[in-house]
């Protein structure tokens, strides 16, 4: 009874915490790439503060049903894929294939924002998403590469029996046998998070913050939630599969330092073009995943 | 119906906060905007950043003259914020003209067109006098003290008239029927007082010709 108990308070508690903890995350951020660049920067619950008032906007504009439910989507789309990912070694759906069934819940959310912004009809967004799309079509390959390398290593396509097989310590974690698929998920997980040298989606120089350009007040509000809650589950892949999970506190330890590596990545590269960043996903990164994916084969 | 408030409360202080900027840089007062946003004055540490988009933005900054073409664009951009959003007008040639007083294409006073809640003066204010309007700026509104989008909505008709004056603002405006409406009635009136200037004109000429005639 007890633990049915604890179970359900989780289950509500958790996505707080994570929507939470991610606003944490974009604050800081915007703190440590200002910190890079000799600016004081932001307090770090500047996120919060934004989301707050994004929220307490008045009419922003909307162009139709799709056009509200598209951030819906997003939102409930990376709300759904947080379930399968173990958070301090407590799952709230786990089976033997939960990887698989959340590769294809990740593409829900950019599916629901291509169908909002659709009904947006401002050519800014439509390039915007279809750079989203294209850089998409190129990380998941690589992404694809490294979680068979894993799957095959362990024969378990479970994220609990995978953090299980790392537990007693650094060294059993799967990132010194993988190094390479890790490496190969590492420069994924860069264009998963757009971050600089992928940030072609949103770059807002060229098309006016791309798939954000017409929304505004909640519905903005909304797609920072979903970005928030983006960041701890796309760090949250990389940490369950090569850094061994981990109780809460070390998980987001873990997480936030897979992100501060791409973050410091962030603030020193320049932005590549869509077809560049494209070509780059199927070369190194791939060639590299695929490498890693014959060794294990090999050396099984 | 009730009256409309600025925020305030909690509501108010994350506004206040969290100024998200759409700066029109159209005048040379612009240049002054990247030491502000740099690693010297840095301004992001009050929480205001740049935008790309008005749907996004909460302030909409008038860096400098405005010439009657862009005006249009920028009231255009102005309606297409969501409340509540802050107008700054930045630099003398928003407040009286500055050095364009007498310029044939720009407008003078800014405030006939838009609702201005605070002046940033000088020509062109540096990026100390900037941060001291910001901050003043924000100050104000955690106290719920501007509301100029409320004064925009409340006097649409003298805006727009105004507006109409110097451009076309029919298909585009906030109230298209009020708009089409007050833009026939300024045209009515232009063409009477035209018509009025060159009869005048006639008669005047016609009263002069014998005079002028040579004897
Ligand atoms: S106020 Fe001075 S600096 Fe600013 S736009 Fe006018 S002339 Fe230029």
């Amino acid at each position: 009874m007890n633990a049915v108990g604890l179970n359900i308070t989780w289950i509500i508690f958790m996505p707080i915490l994570v929507i939470i903890i991610g606003l944490f995350y974009l604050g800081a951020a915007r703190k440590i790439t200002a910190r890079i660049q000799n600016r004081y920067g932001p307090p770090i619950y500047q996120n919060i503060i934004d989301v707050i008032k994004l929220f307490s906007k008045k009419n922003p504009t909307n162009h139709g049903v799709m056009f509200s439910l598209g951030p819906v989507m997003a939102f409930s789309g990376m709300l759904i894929s947080l379930l399968f990912i173990p958070i301090g070694n407590k799952a709230l759906l786990s089976f033997n294939g939960d990887i698989i069934v959340l590769l294809y819940l990740l593409v829900i959310a950019p599916l629901g924002m291509a169908l909002g912004v659709g009904e947006g009809g401002n050519p800014m967004g439509t390039i915007g998403i279809a750079r989203a799309l294209t850089l998409m079509l190129g990380y998941e390959v690589v992404l694809v590469i490294s979680i068979i390398s894993v799957i095959l290593y362990t024969g378990s396509a479970s994220f609990m029996e995978i953090i299980k097989m790392q537990s007693g310590g650094v060294g059993h974690w799967f990132i010194w046998p993988l190094f390479l698929s890790a490496l190969a998920m590492d420069m994924a997980l860069q264009g998963m998070l757009g971050e600089k040298p992928f940030d072609q989606p949103v770059a807002p120089h060229e098309v006016a913050s791309g798939p954000m350009v017409e929304f505004g007040g909640k519905y903005l509000g909304l797609l920072q939630l979903y970005h928030a809650i983006g960041i701890v589950v796309e760090t949250g892949i990389f940490v369950n599969l090569f850094l061994g999970g981990g109780t809460l506190f070390w998980w987001f330890v873990k997480s936030f330092a897979v992100f501060f590596v791409a973050l410091l990545i962030n603030a020193v590269m320049p932005r590549f073009r869509i077809g560049q960043a494209f070509a780059f996903f199927w070369t190194y990164p791939a060639a590299i995943g695929l490498i890693g994916l014959i060794l294990v084969a090999i050396l099984k | 119906m009730t009256k409309a408030k600025p925020p305030k409360g909690l509501k108010g202080w994350a506004q206040g906060r969290s100024l998200w900027m759409l700066h029109f840089c159209t005048g040379c007062g612009a240049i002054e905007m990247p030491p502000t946003m740099t690693s010297r004055y840095d301004m992001e540490r009050f929480g205001i950043t740049p935008m790309a988009t008005p749907r996004q933005a909460d302030l909409l900054l008038i860096t400098g003259y405005l010439t009657v073409k862009t005006l249009k664009r920028v009231i255009r951009s102005y309606e297409q914020m969501p409340e509540p959003k802050y107008v700054v007008g930045f630099g003398s040639c928003t407040v009286n003209g500055g050095m364009y007083w007498d310029s044939y294409n720009t407008i003078k006073r800014l405030d006939l067109y838009l609702p201005i809640d605070l002046y940033i003066a000088g020509c062109m204010p540096r990026p100390e006098a900037i941060i001291d309007g910001f901050t003043e700026l924000i100050e104000g509104i955690k106290k719920g003290k501007f509301d100029g989008w409320i004064r925009y909505k409340e006097n649409l008709e003298y805006y727009k008239r105004n507006q109409a004056m110097v451009m076309d603002i029919r298909k585009w405006s906030l109230d298209a029927e009020l708009a089409e409406r007050i833009w026939n009635e300024v045209q009515e009136e232009r063409r009477k007082r035209f018509e009025r200037a060159t009869v005048k004109h006639v008669y005047e000429l016609a009263e002069r010709i014998p005079e002028g005639l040579p004897k």
